[in-house]
């Protein structure tokens, strides 16, 4: 059995940046797991800019964004396999991974950093009536035909759901051509950036409708329409408002989920709101460990974000390695009052920390408050909060230490 | 000229063209669709009945017992998958018990072995699911899940290894008959026969009709099913589950697939249109209610795709099979069991024809067994890696989420009959069948298809027909992967 002190399993850019910060805070013997040919995960595909104005200050596209990242890997010489897909995790840390020259390989690492991102929440999970014809492709699969595979898959096009990668298309399918008719949103905001509805939508008069949804697909070999209709506040479709728009294409973009079925076989504790694992500040999950970092823990809105997140947990990760311990607190972190959850749930050692959060719905003038038991330790301003943008807040180390065993919450309040 | 003509591929005429494929005979099967398995076949609760639910003396009683019978030994030959995990009717109070009795009664008419009125405690003994309200249960331990697409699929393609034809995309239009020999025409295309079998399923009285016998119509019935993510199986149930059949019908059934997923469904409504495969609103909140009262904790948020299947209702009540004009065997009206009843109505298609006038000789080197499509998968590791270094395409992993490699999509190609679009890659290797639905793969197996059949990339379809997934390049479009 092949022996590797920190596996990585995906090379997108999570996978990547906590490459390069594990082997920057010492740890040489990595390995790399990609099951696409190429590094780069989805960014690939991801041919827009507006990628590293936080990590870089400037605007990059996805691709090279993420050839900063495979750059640093290939310049520092950290081995990587693509090609491979890893099919197994066993709790003691042992790997099951596949291709095409090595065949199936069993791995035991000392540490395992989970960086295998999300996937789309596809048609059959929406429960959509109608029929069952081509033409209906979640945004992402569109996006990679366009941009990878450099090929049309509609020309009138409907879209459900106003998550980013369906509002990036919905620009992206207008400047090749294609007519997209509208974007449909159940809830009564959008769950997209505002830059790309500014962007995406209003610079090129496709209309958000919000309160709207798909009632019913039509069309035997393709699709020639789909029926919308506008719905109420328990997001029931209002039959009385339902209208038939001729179209070849249904995009879905109604969520991403983290893909978490190797970290499941673990058996390490996943967050039933995030989908993802449970963890500590370091990304550390209920696994002594395994860390885990980028889409495969929370769903990002900006992949800067992801690249700090994933210097954490290589950072951590290297410290596991080394044996290395901080001083030790056991704080659980609670979401309450409009916030839906919290990256990380739990806080075990007393060092400054960012927690990122998400809000269940779109909020204006509120305080976001973090407390102990009864006292305030942090109160800021916002004046919108929206599902869509992701928060953070931030915690001192001192606080930390000062708190010791016990838990804090955030919440909004007025 | 063939000696006999299949008129479609669904499990009654691959039944049939394998049966006959043991003969000396020049055998096709012709099909409308681009692949086996596309219609009343396709769709359905994927089960082998035990035999208790049919009359007494109807075609359907006779086919179904003697079919469950032989589907173990077919599915052992063919290399399909067949599970035999029992089946439990459910009942809920006295009225229901009684019903069960008549059930119990009726099954061993029928010869159906192993039948057991359970009481509650028997029931949770088998299974510890069962809602509060499932007071006892008839148990039948016969009843089996089988694939329906693999029985096509090998049935067919074990039927094509042993001489016979196929050929897709073949809509009988009209059939002429003149001495003693059958014109199928399709479009452009014809074919001649001295013998015909209507297996044609929902339109097998149009095909009848077209050689004049009207004696039958056969009307859609809309089943719509729910299928669950894999990773409630089995913990959810390993058992078929019915309720006890009251005067409103025969209720839906939740029941284990041999693909790994509970399977939610099917609903029944009678339809005029034969081509109407839509999912509805009120189909699905039918199954979600009535699903509920079988066993607890039903995770709705874990379906991950729903579908409908059109039953073959003939006018009958019965199985409709005689010979509609000399030398032309019809099966019409093949419901339900007739997954079940496919292998016995195979041969005794051949029997049919005997009677009409077919010369029966045996062929000596008639081989019944096929590879088994999943193969690969069967092997451990060591052999893995050394299939993986003599075809590096079983290393590639294309779909993620059931694990399938491109080498097994290419041999799905390649093997009778071989699949030639992104829904036959689906139901041959499961590829896309998983909780993303294809989502990461469907591109990749696009390009396998294209590559291997030597078609270009946007002329791969869905489905067949005009089920296309791309128009063609992008501006100045080109290949980035």
């Amino acid at each position: 059995m092949l022996k590797v002190s920190l596996v990585i399993v995906g090379g997108g850019p999570a996978g990547m940046s906590a490459a390069v910060a594990a082997y920057k805070a010492g740890v040489k013997d990595i390995l790399i797991l990609e099951r696409e040919a190429h590094l780069g995960g989805i960014l690939r595909q991801c041919i827009h800019n507006g990628f590293g104005l936080h990590k870089f200050g400037e605007e990059l596209t996805g691709p090279e964004y993420a050839a900063r990242y495979a750059e640093q890997v290939k310049e520092l010489g950290i081995p990587y396999k693509v090609g491979t897909m890893v099919t197994k995790i066993t709790p003691d840390k042992e790997i099951t991974a596949i291709n095409s020259t090595d065949g199936i390989m069993h791995i035991k690492a000392d540490a395992i950093i989970l960086a295998m991102g999300c996937r789309e929440r596809p048609k059959g999970a929406l429960n959509i009536a109608g029929s069952r014809p081509s033409g209906i492709y979640t945004a992402g699969t569109a996006q990679k035909y366009v941009n990878i595979k450099g090929y049309m898959p509609g020309k009138e096009v409907v879209i459900l759901g106003s998550g980013d990668i369906g509002l990036i298309m919905a620009r992206r399918m207008t400047l090749e051509g294609a007519k997209v008719k509208a974007v449909c949103e159940l809830m009564p905001y959008s769950g997209g950036l505002a830059r790309n509805i500014e962007q995406c939508l209003n610079d090129f008069g496709i209309p958000l409708l919000l309160s709207h949804t798909v009632v019913q697909i039509h069309g035997k070999d393709r699709v020639t329409g789909v029926t919308i209709a506008k719905v109420d506040e328990q997001r029931r479709p209002i039959k009385e408002t339902e209208q038939y728009i001729a179209c070849d294409t249904l995009l879905l973009s109604c969520g991403l989920l983290p893909e978490n079925e190797l970290t499941k076989g673990a058996g390490i504790d996943i967050d039933r709101i995030t989908g993802g694992a449970v963890t500590d500040q370091n990304r550390q999950t209920s696994v002594p460990g395994v860390f885990a970092c980028g889409n495969v823990l929370h769903v990002h809105d900006l992949v800067d974000y992801v690249s700090d997140e994933a210097e954490i947990a290589g950072c951590a990760a290297a410290d596991y390695i080394a044996g290395i311990e901080s001083e030790r607190v056991d704080i659980s972190v609670r979401p309450v009052n409009g916030v839906r959850y919290t990256v990380p749930q739990r806080i075990t050692s007393a060092q400054d920390t960012v927690v990122y959060f998400r809000v269940s719905d779109v909020f204006r003038d509120k305080k976001i408050v973090v407390r102990c038991a009864e006292n305030v330790i942090s109160s800021k301003k916002k004046i919108k909060l929206a599902p869509g943008e992701m928060e953070t807040v931030k915690l001192d180390a001192k606080v930390l230490a000062g708190i010791g065993t016990g838990e804090i919450s955030i919440g909004l309040e007025d | 000229m063939f000696d006999v003509c299949i008129i479609g591929a669904g499990v009654v005429g691959a039944m049939c063209a394998r049966a006959l494929s043991a003969y000396k005979l020049n055998i096709c099967v012709v099909e409308r669709a681009n692949d086996v398995c596309t219609g009343a076949s396709r769709a359905n609760s994927a089960i082998v009945h035990a035999g208790f639910d049919a009359k007494p003396g109807t075609l359907k009683a006779r086919f179904n017992v003697a079919g469950s019978k032989m589907m173990e030994q077919v599915c052992r030959e063919l290399g399909v998958k067949y599970v035999r995990n029992g089946s439990l009717v459910l009942g809920y109070g006295d009225e229901d018990k009684a019903t069960l009795e008549e059930l119990y009664e009726r099954g061993v008419k029928n010869g159906v072995e192993g039948l057991a009125v359970l009481d509650r405690e028997g029931v949770l003994a088998l299974e510890p699911n069962v809602t509060e309200e499932v007071t006892c249960a008839l148990w039948a331990p016969t009843g089996a899940i089988v694939s329906p697409f693999g029985l096509c699929d090998a049935g067919l393609g074990n039927a094509m290894d042993n001489g016979a034809q196929f050929i897709r995309n073949f809509e009988v239009e009209r059939i002429e008959s003149a001495d003693g020999v059958y014109t199928l025409y399709a479009g452009d295309q014809k074919v001649e026969a001295r013998f015909v079998v209507n297996a044609a399923g929902l339109y097998s009285d149009k095909i009848a009709a077209m050689v004049g016998d009207e004696s039958f119509d056969v009307h859609p019935r809309r089943g719509e099913y729910m299928v669950l993510d894999k990773a409630y199986t089995p913990s959810l149930t390993s058992y078929t589950l019915f309720s006890t059949p009251t005067p409103k019908g025969k209720g839906i059934l939740v029941t284990a697939t041999t693909g790994g997923n509970v399977m939610l469904g099917p609903t029944a409504v009678d339809m005029t249109d034969k081509e109407d495969l839509d999912t509805t609103a009120e189909g699905t909140a039918s199954i979600r209610e009535q699903s509920a009262r079988y066993i607890k904790g039903i995770p709705f948020g874990g379906v991950i795709t729903s579908f409908t299947g059109l039953r073959a209702v003939g006018s009958t009540g019965d199985f409709i099979i005689h010979a509609s004009a000399p030398g032309f065997i019809t099966f019409g009206g093949i419901e339900s069991p007739g997954l079940t009843s496919a292998p016995a109505l195979g041969e005794y298609c051949v029997e049919l024809l005997g009677n009409e006038g077919l010369v029966l000789e045996k062929k000596e080197n008639w081989n019944p067994i096929r590879k088994p499509s999943g193969w690969y998968r069967k092997l451990d590791d060591d052999q893995k890696n050394e299939v993986i270094a003599k075809e590096p395409a079983y290393g590639n992993m294309v779909c993620r989420c059931e694990e399938v490699t491109e080498g097994e999509i290419v041999y799905a190609i390649r093997t009778n009959p071989g699949a030639r679009d992104v829904d036959g890659v689906k139901r041959r290797t499961r590829s896309g069948m998983g909780r993303c639905q294809g989502g990461f793969c469907s591109s990749i197996v696009v390009e396998i298809l294209s590559r291997e059949l030597g078609i270009p990339y946007e002329q791969v379809t869905k489905s067949g027909g005009g089920s296309i997934i791309n128009y063609g390049r992008t501006k100045g479009g080109k290949d980035n992967a």
